[in-house]
């Protein structure tokens, strides 16, 4: 069976587990989606009050907000085993059985579990960054559609990256780091907005040590034809979303040090 | 059985046995004061780009909304987000019937035990951010960046009744998802409802101020107002005089009323208590 065929079977299963408790599964949909439009809602507010923030306005600021939190869903949907990896299998000492099956580990961690109950946020990044290209009068041709996919691709990339990494440094700390979320949730947080508002040591983090920067400023600025004050060229804002790819397989090659690093806690 | 039938001496035990317990969580602590600052961090540079260039009036001054910023993340476990845990604990393995064999109220017994846990997870972390932020990030020339000083005495006194009267509050909410841990017989539902509804009534999410004009009366005299919104304005001024006053109030009014709910409610949840397993 091909890697791609057993993932499926993989999702499958997941979902399938997860339908057998249909009140469980209702109830974490509706407080996400609740949660969802709390948060968007706060950003809302805070327009009404300000009306701008350096410039940006609420639309243009919404397409950044859709765009991230397409990309972090995604991620966040599929990548759950490496968020919980610590906990769950190098504590437990499940990770020996991993090792054991004739298959790459990352593909068993990320066929482990599909949670599915992170969707909302997906569907609310769509309906937001649908809603947001109108008012801002998106010009919609080739470039720019191909453009919004590869930048979300690249984001779910990034993010993985960031989990996989997550998941890696639990070979050595036993359990999973929450200081790692500052990564990953803080990601998306600070990433809601352009990165041209925050101060320069915090930018240049976002583009040259984690390159949220570059799943989210640089290619949107190119699709909202927006100025960039950053002085980026137009190729490169174009050919940003790349570094989200790079980004993971330097994170694949990192877990495979930690994954010769592993001793089984022989529990 | 009444309150003042027990020795004033078991309910403080009960109080130093559970904040000693949770003290010791240092690591988890630590760790927790650095990511509540890596998000301090990006929430206040999201303000100050909103400031910079913002000419008309604003309901918070820079400073205050920082100041606001940094509290909120230093008394982030101020908040009632889950039900207690280990109430939770017994609830799901049956021992929740041992309650009722003890000769105290059992209201007051969980939430004196609420009360130790929530006030022993505030201390450290609240006093490792306080410093830094209040102490580092100015002596290296940060200002902007740190927590302002109280403008005067008055403030700062009030403003540390203001907490103790919310670890009060707090604990009388956490009683009230613990009861509904207990008639559930699960923690996720209320642990999720409880978590929303406080972070977007608290202040926590956005400063109240900020929410539109017709909605602020409602939002300063909803219980939840209590746990930072009303605190947090008292420290840097913004709210003073009589307004502070008032804000200690309402917070004192929410704090009997939701002990009386809580306490008539619990009773006639453990009257009829159905346990599981054993």
């Amino acid at each position: 069976m091909s890697g791609l065929s057993l993932y499926w079977r993989y999702l499958a299963a997941s979902l399938r587990g997860q339908m057998q408790y249909p009140g469980s599964f209702l109830t974490l949909l509706l407080s996400q989606a609740i949660a969802c439009a709390a948060e968007f809602a706060a950003i809302w507010a805070l327009f009404l009050h300000f009306g701008q923030i350096r410039g940006w306005t609420f639309a243009e600021v919404a397409v950044f907000y859709g765009v991230i939190n397409m990309s972090f869903s995604i991620a966040e949907v599929t990548a759950r085993g490496f968020d919980i990896f610590g906990g769950q299998f190098v504590k437990t000492g499940n990770f020996d059985r991993l090792l054991l099956r004739p298959r790459s580990t990352p593909l068993q961690l990320l066929g482990h579990e599909c949670r599915l109950t992170r969707f909302d946020r997906f569907l609310q990044g769509v309906v937001i960054f649908v809603v947001a290209a109108r008012f801002v009068h998106l010009d919609l041709n080739i470039t720019t559609i191909t453009l919004v996919f590869a930048t979300i691709a690249g984001g779910v990339a990034l993010f993985t990256g960031i989990m996989i990494l997550q998941a890696t440094l639990s070979f050595w700390t036993i359990e999973s780091l929450e200081v790692a979320n500052t990564l990953t949730y803080g990601g998306v947080e600070a990433s809601q907005y352009p990165v041209d508002i925050y101060v320069r040591w915090f930018r240049n983090f976002l583009i040259f040590v984690v390159p949220l920067a570059c799943v989210g400023y640089f290619p949107i600025v190119r699709i909202l034809g927006h100025a960039d004050s950053l002085g980026a060229p137009a190729w490169a804002c174009a050919a940003s979303p790349l570094m989200g790819f790079l980004f993971l397989a330097v994170a694949l090659r990192v877990w495979r040090i930690g994954e010769r690093h592993y001793t089984s806690t022989g529990s | 059985m009444a309150a003042g039938a027990v020795p004033l001496r078991s309910y403080r035990a009960i109080f130093a046995a559970r904040f000693m317990l949770t003290l010791q969580y240092r690591v988890a602590a630590l760790a927790g004061v650095v990511t509540q600052l890596w998000w301090g961090i990006i929430k206040v540079m999201v303000f100050a780009a909103f400031y910079h260039g913002a000419s008309h009036y604003q309901p918070l001054t820079f400073a205050q909304t920082v100041a606001y910023v940094w509290l909120g993340q230093a008394f982030l476990m101020l908040m009632p987000w889950w039900g207690d845990p280990e109430i939770t604990e017994m609830v799901r393995s049956g021992n929740v019937s041992y309650e009722r064999l003890r000769p105290l109220d059992t209201y007051f017994f969980w939430y004196l035990r609420g009360m130790a846990w929530i006030t022993a997870r505030i201390v450290p972390r609240a006093t490792m951010m306080l410093l830094f932020v209040g102490w580092i990030v100015p002596a290296i020339g940060l200002g902007k960046w740190g927590l302002m000083m109280p403008p005067n005495r008055a403030a700062a006194t009030l403003f540390v009744g203001a907490i103790l009267l919310a670890v009060l509050l707090s604990s009388a909410i956490l009683m009230l998802i613990n009861i509904l841990v207990v008639v559930l017989v699960t923690d996720r539902g209320p642990s999720l409802l409880a978590s929303q509804i406080v972070t977007l009534l608290s202040g926590i999410l956005v400063p109240l101020p900020f929410f539109p004009a017709s909605m602020r009366a409602v939002l300063f005299f909803q219980p939840f107002a209590g746990l930072a919104d009303i605190p947090f304005r008292i420290y840097s001024g913004a709210l003073a005089g009589g307004l502070a006053f008032a804000g200690l109030v309402q917070m004192t009014i929410w704090i009997g009323l939701l002990i009386a709910i809580g306490h008539a409610l619990l009773g006639r949840v453990m009257g009829r208590l159905q346990v599981q397993g054993g």
